[in-house]
């Protein structure tokens, strides 16, 4: 609400972004599937300045047992900041914040990925936010979707991530830090574009109803780039030539 | 656990077969909210407190207000924190011990619906700059527990805050010393009302009870502000919205959000 003040103009005359992007534009994302050695799957997403590494265990054994299900695997989710990620160091012990967001992250992947054929097994999704400027979540269960499909995980759709918001009266997409710490409104978004399905929804700031469909509107269309680039990763991984994986 | 399952299957056949007549186990329509009654001033040692029933889901909400040395960065602000628990007493699934994912989600999402919809100008909280700041702390605990604790510790939250006479402080030798029997009135702007919708199959159904709430698919969290804008949302649960839904849920929210904010004004002004 408000957003705090600052000296930075989110908005000039031109239509242009403290970043020197358009309203409807997202920032720059790159995505490499296969980059750890022990995983069963991994990625690395790059979302604008937010350096992400995603590992996927399983599916495999529950530990503690009691958490297994006879009738479906179980997804886990962990989202960290490491303490070097932000300006002011971080505490690494699990904030709230990451405890919360651990939670929708999972909630967002699991329409999509098909665990009841693999009962009483866990798959592990850990998020490792290397470097953090605003939009984690979404970079995060982005990088996280094509974790799990290069794992070879059954999958109904990818689900891509992207925010919309409002900054300087204007609904963006895309919001970076500088736009969310002064900005009006953050609408985190996660999206299966082949099963028109919104599974990560939040919202912080103040949005007239006729904003609020509108920043959907967009955040969408934002998810549906985004879907390009890790499709994008995954057939440079799997289809390019001379790799044998 | 294994019974429930059981249970929980049969009590899921019976919600799903009764959803395709159009009607919910307790006979409401798909839009209504249970019965709610608050209640202001229950705690008098609190500068103010709510006690809200939705249905048989019961929420005492207290706040204390004390001042506060300000965080670096919000110097010319005062201090709001909301949390929540669900105590032991409230359901035999509650546990003591640290907080589940899921309390820190109910913690969370009852923050911010009262922080992002700017309820209290905290502006206007501020004893000295950088210094001293007033600090409004707005527990709320969970004392009976049959679903949707989101909404009920939203109006709680929200009921406590707008009933709270805040203690009129004044800064002498650097320090902030209360005035006895003296109160400010709290800088409310607006009044955030949250309303949660389950997603059973198809339908939408507003204020699910904890047997709702065990089946679901999906749920949507949204606060709306008194001027009928939205202020905050949270999306939960193992499956997707599509976007006409969301358009949908918005609008219901709104709507039901105002009858809600209605109770909550009436209940601060009521002589009871």
């Amino acid at each position: 609400m408000g957003g705090r003040d600052t000296d930075i103009v989110l908005l000039d005359e031109k239509g242009i972004r403290c970043d020197g992007r358009k309203i409807n534009e997202t920032r720059k994302v790159s995505i490499k599937a296969g980059v750890l050695k022990n995983a069963n799957g991994s990625a690395y997403i790059e979302f604008g300045e937010n350096k992400i590494l995603v590992g996927v265990y399983g599916p495999r054994d529950v530990h503690p047992k009691h958490l297994s299900d006879s009738d479906t695997g179980i997804l886990r989710c962990r989202y960290h900041m490491s303490p070097f990620s932000v300006g002011e160091r971080k505490n690494p012990a699990p904030s709230r914040r990451e405890v919360e967001i651990s939670k929708v992250i999972k909630e967002a992947l699991e329409p999509a990925v098909m665990l009841k054929q693999f009962p009483r097994t866990a798959v592990d999704v850990y998020m490792e936010i290397l470097q953090a400027d605003g939009g984690t979540r979404c970079a995060a269960l982005t990088g996280a979707s094509v974790a799990l499909a290069d794992a070879g995980i059954p999958m109904r759709d990818l689900v891509a991530g992207c925010a919309a918001g409002k900054a300087a009266d204007t609904v963006i997409l895309d919001v970076n830090n500088e736009e969310d710490q002064a900005g009006q409104a953050d609408l985190p978004m996660g999206y299966m574009p082949n099963l028109e399905k919104i599974t990560l929804l939040q919202l912080d700031g103040v949005l007239t109803p006729e904003e609020y469909k509108k920043c959907i509107e967009i955040g969408i269309d934002g998810c549906k780039q985004v879907y390009e680039i890790q499709k994008k990763a995954l057939q440079e991984k799997y289809f390019s030539k001379g790799d044998n994986n | 656990m294994g019974d429930s399952l059981i249970i929980d299957q049969l009590k899921k056949t019976q919600i799903l077969d009764l959803l395709k007549e159009g009607k919910r186990a307790d006979g409401r329509e798909f839009d209504q909210v249970r019965e709610l009654t608050i209640d202001v001033n229950v705690i008098p040692k609190a500068e103010g407190s709510a006690r809200v029933r939705l249905g048989d889901t019961e929420v005492v909400a207290g706040v204390k207000v004390q001042p506060e040395r300000p965080f670096p960065d919000t110097g010319d602000k005062g201090m709001l924190i909301c949390t929540a628990e669900i105590l032991p007493i409230a359901h035999p699934t509650a546990e003591t011990g640290p907080p589940q994912p899921n309390v820190v989600e109910l913690a969370r999402v009852t923050d911010r619906g009262i922080r992002e919809s700017g309820m209290l100008d905290m502006k206007q909280l501020v004893l000295e700059k950088d210094k001293s700041v007033i600090g409004i702390f707005c527990d709320n605990a969970v004392t009976d527990h049959d679903g949707n604790l989101f909404d009920a510790c939203s109006y709680a939250s929200t009921a406590a805050i707008n009933s709270c006479k805040i203690p009129k402080y004044e800064m002498q030798d650097e320090k902030p010393v209360k005035i006895e029997d003296e109160f400010i009135e709290p800088p409310i702007t607006t009044l955030p009302v949250s309303v949660t919708m389950a997603k059973i199959g198809d339908h939408i159904l507003v204020d699910p009870t904890i047997e709702e709430w065990g089946i679901m698919d999906a749920r949507i969290t949204i606060t709306s502000n008194s001027d009928g804008n939205v202020v905050a949302l949270q999306k939960g649960g193992s499956d997707g919205f599509t976007q006409d839904e969301l358009v949908k849920c918005a609008e219901i929210s709104v709507k039901v959000g105002s009858k809600i904010r209605e109770i909550i004004k009436q209940s601060s002004s009521g002589e009871d």
